[in-house]
């Protein structure tokens, strides 16, 4: 069965897209899986398609909806329990992600299903954060010492922070991207350019460096279990920041002072061939400058366009497959030169086949 | 069309296919695996059970995958997939038939938010429901398999499926979960139930399943109000005992033993309430299932003639 998903997004007419039921149930499970089934209700509502969906799917979107409504609750209140934690540390808390575009009532809010919350404080004041963070009860989630020096030494987050008592999970960066990394960003160009919130104390990145963030984050990963929902969040954020007449851009200059153009020329690209995203002519012609070169371009292309589909069995191919092995790969590639890069592979080889005496709780099965 | 009608060729086809569409209650299950042993218990504990058209909407699709890499032949193993996701630690692969049970479970009480969903067996008796939440470990599944086998009507040993209009309460009439002693307390208080194969040295220790008899499966369609909330307590020698219990306390220990109760939010609250005002809220002591037994029907007794 096809990708039944992003073309629901991409249809331009008013003609709402017909299903057989086994189809619906496709559907169903392909949202499910990228986690964007409330996302497909409330775009159903939107178009004026209600009345075509089946009872039963229905009911399916239904029990989304009231999860995504009950997680915006917890998440506002949550984020409210971090801010109090964090008031006598003197630094902006910046919140990336899901959590910005609900604080900044940002259209990609609307139905979105979260796992983590996202922050970003300055570097330098990392450690008065945790610190403060520690003492509100999140403490470090990750019990392995390789793996506590791998974060702390390379990359752009400290291992995720997990609330004693509620079992909620932080992401606590310094910048958005790894220091090791190609597309490396430096944290006070973003810090520059925050902005307020209604909420005293929470800060959100600038309008350009979140569409940014969202593209250097899909263009790095090596997991594509969140990647539509990503595209789909690029896509709300560019048509609502578009109203503005200098939004595109400054998107295209600020991409080349940060370093994230190659980021940004994938993410437009697929956002503009999933979603039928519209970028105007001249803009188009600025980012196709941008071009990276043409083989390393057809190739990336081609291994994003398979991994971009949902990730379910209904899609999955030997080549959706190969590719999402492919860009596993590379992320890591990507993430550190090769000299870190292998030793770390092999150590977590070893401790795949090792596991220490004391391994960190897997998912226990609730049953 | 039920699944015995199917034949055993065709069952396994369907299964190996995707195409084995199975109807428990409300929800229509699409079930897809290559383990042999699958058919033959679903052959027993699912023969009543309505099976659909493969090319009708499931509300689930779940697959029983085998291991990968060397797992596939050395210490086999069983994966549940849903989705795409592994929800679960992959198990021996001769824990396949109870993990199908739990993963059809984890289903419903995950997705199904159109209902309130408390953990509690639910039984029925001259149209009314019984509400039996307990902690694991408590007896409810052992008296709930009792129950059902002296006139009581199998809604679920696990699940009380509470609509969201009304607070009807809808069945499943799924096979019920019997573990370790059990197994045959059940046998010997039953001798007709039918149980399939045990399953030595799962998470619960050796369990089985009992299959609901077929004239609680063919009323799988028909809700009952619920009107009565009972606590169990298997306590050793001790003769059986109903004891009122507050109607708060009551709301209390089922919002604590329900699946979505914090997630529906103030809608929870509110039809949680609803269904506690409605239902007379009792402790129950036992030692016996036949004293059990008649405490329950006196309390049915009293209903209907009420009514």
């Amino acid at each position: 069965m096809p990708d039944l998903l992003s073309p629901v997004w991409a249809a331009i007419g008013d003609a709402p897209p017909s299903y057989t039921p086994r189809e619906w149930e496709s559907l169903l499970g392909q949202a499910r899986r990228s986690g964007l089934l409330a996302r497909l209700a409330l775009h159903f509502s939107d178009r004026g398609w209600t009345a075509t969906i089946p009872e039963r799917v229905a009911l399916h979107m239904s029990s989304a909806l009231r999860h995504v409504e009950r997680q915006k609750t917890e998440v506002f209140w949550e984020i409210d329990q971090i801010r109090k934690a964090l008031k006598n540390v003197p630094t902006p808390i910046v919140l990336l992600k899901g959590a910005a575009y609900l604080f900044a009532n940002l259209p990609p809010s609307k139905g979105r299903i979260f796992s983590d919350i996202d922050i970003m404080v300055d570097a330098k004041k990392l450690e008065d954060v945790e610190r403060a963070l520690f003492a509100a009860g999140w403490i470090s989630a990750e019990r392995d010492p390789y793996n506590q020096r791998y974060y702390r030494q390379w990359m752009h987050e400290i291992p995720p922070l997990r609330h004693v008592t509620r079992g909620t999970t932080i992401d606590l960066h310094h910048t958005i991207a790894p220091p090791t990394s190609r597309f490396k960003v430096d944290s006070n160009l973003l810090l520059q350019q925050i902005r307020a919130t209604n909420a005293n104390g929470l800060f959100v990145l600038g309008q350009s460096d979140m569409v940014l963030h969202s593209a250097a984050h899909l263009y790095q990963e090596g997991e594509f279990d969140h990647a539509l929902r990503d595209l789909l969040d690029m896509r709300d954020l560019i048509a609502h920041f578009a109203a503005e007449p200098d939004f595109w851009p400054s998107l295209l200059s600020r991409a080349k002072e940060i370093g994230l153009e190659e980021p940004l020329f994938h993410a437009l690209t697929h956002v503009q061939r999933l979603f039928g995203l519209s970028i105007p002519q001249d803009t188009a012609t600025d980012l196709e400058a941008l071009r990276p070169g043409r083989l390393k371009n057809a190739c990336l292309g081609a291994l994003l366009r398979e991994a971009f589909r949902p990730n379910h069995p209904d899609c999955d191919t030997a080549s959706t497959r190969l590719a999402r092995w492919l860009l596993y790969v590379r992320s890591h590639s990507m993430r550190m030169p090769l000299h870190l890069l292998l030793p770390h592979l092999l150590r977590k080889a070893f401790m795949a086949h090792f596991p220490p005496k004391d391994p960190a709780p897997n998912t226990t099965q609730e049953q | 069309m039920i699944l015995s009608a199917l034949g055993e060729q065709e069952l396994l086809k369907r299964l190996t296919q995707g195409a084995l569409v199975i109807r428990s209650g409300p929800f229509k299950f699409r079930i897809s695996s290559t383990i042999e042993n699958i058919a033959q218990d679903l052959d027993v504990l699912y023969a009543d059970y309505p099976v659909c058209n493969p090319s009708e909407f499931a509300d689930f699709n779940l697959a029983l995958e085998q291991g990968v890499g060397v797992r596939r032949w050395w210490r086999r193993q069983v994966r549940f997939q849903f989705d795409g996701l592994y929800p679960f630690e992959p198990l021996p692969i001769s824990h396949a038939y109870p993990q199908l049970e739990w993963a059809m479970n984890w289903c419903i009480s995950t997705q199904a938010h159109f209902y309130l969903m408390l953990h509690s067996a639910v039984i029925e008796r001259e149209g009314f429901a019984a509400i039996m939440p307990a902690p694991p470990g408590s007896g409810k599944s052992t008296l709930c398999a009792a129950l059902v086998n002296r006139g009581w009507r199998l809604l679920s040993d696990e699940l009380a499926l509470i609509s969201l209009p009304d607070q009807l309460i809808f069945p499943l009439a799924r096979p019920v979960g019997l573990k370790n002693d059990s197994i045959d307390i059940i046998k010997a208080y039953a001798p007709n139930a039918l149980l399939n194969r045990v399953t030595h040295d799962t998470t619960k220790g050796s369990v089985s399943h009992m299959k609901a008899s077929p004239d609680h499966v063919n009323r799988m369609n028909e809700p009952a109000a619920p009107r009565w909330i009972v606590f169990p307590k298997y306590v050793k020698n001790s003769p059986a005992e109903l004891t009122a219990y507050s109607k708060a306390h009551s709301m209390l220990e089922l919002g604590r033993n329900a699946f979505n109760y914090s997630l529906l939010g103030r809608d929870g609250f509110e039809i949680l309430s609803k269904v506690v005002a409605k239902s007379d809220c009792y402790q129950l002591v036992y030692s016996e299932f036949d004293e059990a037994v008649s405490i329950f029907d006196s309390l049915a007794l009293k209903a209907a003639s009420k009514d």
